[in-house]
């Protein structure tokens, strides 16, 4: 691939100001839809992306239904108006695999057995789209769902890694991901300790592909801390901690 | 059994570890409890549970719930109860078990649309649940004003042996009949009551898991402050004893319902 330019300076400082493992700047608010069951909204960068879940609910058309669990549907799409370029309002073929994939890393983290016969329906719309918009879906796709009060065994964070200028960094943005040379979206479950997404557009050897998940194993780390601390601050406002009086 | 404190949870967290038996709203994996809903966890002499405070209503046998008739069929009425699936409430259950479709119009006695107090009778994994009105004050709610609160919210609405409704019916006047699944009826004398009341059941929606919640309702009810013991030490309690007043609440429901009987 012919660079045209340097992404990363000699100090090691990338094109937006970030340090090679430095997430962007990572901000969410919990319950914004008010008619969704549970809903989050997350900045993530220059990514703008509203995810909102109902249900359980009745499963139309019925034959969708399954006798012994709940049928989890993910859409992602992204707004005309969310790239410079107008985009076709219609899903395309990556939308189509990013609600593909979207699901499947959603679905370790529930519990889809509590709910047979039902259906829950999560939607993901992309307002502004910067790199990652994945990863932040995902994310903020998680938080809805816990905050729809639907049982979960654990939250599921998601951030990219990849490989620009013959370096791995943490947190791929949109330059990055169109000029470097690899980019990994990956999705974790923090508790369990278990990874339900991992993808790879790049070249990547043995090495540079271990210290890439270490990196973006970090970032789903930090990026739970996040989640965590705005479903707190939902629910409990600012105390952290239960105050006992015993 | 050693005691854990109470603590804030999110779902994935581990609420302890060792030998504990899992209630509600938690999974057992290895030797550890985990949450599984974001909300209180609480260790019971029974084992652990989380009190959830977010989610739709899941049916469970014997709840009483406020359903709406959408639909009926030649033997059973489909009621609305605000869950995932609808309920069936059989004919025969109404008419008694003489009830010949050919003879007997259904619409007579509760016609779409209608509003229904009823106990859950059955309900499983494969089966939708199925209701009955065969009990005291059960059956058709002849009026009132329809609301509809979160059902995690119902067990706050109620308070401590039912405190919190005991306060907003004797301040506005009004009788408040509340559903498992979060459907609540208000009838009152007159139209200022009902809206008081509906505005105070809002309160409680919106607020519900804030301390010191029975005074600010009453400082919106103007209720005078009292001596009547009934429900001021609750109020004046730490929070963390304060939410311990949640469970228990189908008892409490019955009893609402038995003594909000609408004449």
């Amino acid at each position: 691939m012919v660079q045209t330019r340097n992404l990363i300076d000699e100090q090691g400082i990338r094109t937006d100001g970030r340090t090679m493992d430095e997430l962007r700047n990572v901000k969410i608010q919990v319950g914004i839809v008010k008619n969704a069951d549970g809903s989050a909204y997350i900045e993530f960068g220059k990514n703008r992306i509203i995810a909102a879940v109902y249900g359980p609910r009745e499963v139309h058309p019925k034959h969708m239904a399954q006798p012994d669990r709940c049928v989890l549907r993910c859409r992602y799409h992204m707004s005309p108006f969310s790239t410079d370029t107008r985009k076709n309002p219609a899903p395309s073929r990556r939308e189509v695999e990013i609600s593909k994939v979207m699901r499947e890393a959603l679905e370790p983290a529930v519990m889809l057995e509590d709910y047979p016969r039902a259906a829950i329906d999560v939607f993901v719309e992309v307002l502004q789209a910067d790199g990652g918009s994945r990863c932040a879906g995902i994310t903020a796709a998680s938080v809805a769902l816990a905050d729809a009060g639907i049982n979960m065994r654990d939250i599921v964070s998601a951030c990219a890694a990849g490989k620009v200028d013959g370096k791995i960094v943490l947190d791929i943005n949109d330059v990055e991901d169109k000029e470097g040379s690899a980019d990994m979206p990956l999705a974790y479950l923090p508790h369990l300790e278990r990874v339900t997404l991992l993808q790879l557009d790049g070249i990547l050897n043995q090495e540079e592909f271990n210290e890439c998940l270490d990196k973006a194993l970090q970032g789903c780390k930090m990026i739970y801390e996040i989640q965590r601390k705005a479903l707190i601050q939902k629910y409990f406002g600012d105390e952290q901690e239960l105050k006992e009086e015993s | 059994m050693q005691e854990i404190k109470r603590k804030y949870v999110v779902p994935g967290d581990r609420i302890i570890e060792g030998n504990f038996r899992p209630l509600s709203n938690v999974t057992k994996s290895g030797n550890s409890i985990f949450a599984t809903r974001i909300g209180i966890a609480e260790a019971t002499r029974d084992g652990i549970k989380v009190i959830p405070l977010s989610g739709v209503y899941i049916p469970r046998v014997n709840d009483i719930v406020i359903g709406k008739i959408i639909d009926h069929s030649s033997l059973s009425w489909q009621v609305d109860i605000s869950s995932c699936f609808s309920a069936h409430l059989p004919a025969q259950d109404v008419f008694g078990r003489d009830f010949s479709p050919a003879r007997d119009d259904m619409n007579k006695q509760l016609a779409i649309g209608d509003l229904v107090t009823a106990r859950i009778m059955a309900f499983d994994r494969t089966r939708d649940p199925m209701l009955t009105v065969q009990d005291k004050d059960l059956g058709r709610i002849p009026r009132g004003e329809f609301l509809k609160i979160s059902a995690t919210r119902v067990p706050r609405l109620i308070g401590k042996r039912g405190s919190m409704i005991q306060t907003i019916e004797q301040a506005t006047q009004t009788r408040i009949l509340i559903g498992q699944n979060g459907i609540v009826v208000v009838t009152g004398r007159n139209a200022e009551g009902t809206q008081l009341a509906i505005r105070a059941i809002r309160m409680v929606e919106e607020e519900a898991h804030t301390s010191n919640l029975t005074q600010r309702i009453k400082t919106l009810l103007n209720v005078p402050e009292p001596q009547s013991t009934e429900t001021h030490p609750e109020s004046a309690e730490p929070e963390g004893q304060k939410l311990n007043s949640i469970p228990d609440t189908e008892e409490q429901v019955q009893e609402e319902l038995g003594k909000g009987d609408i004449e």
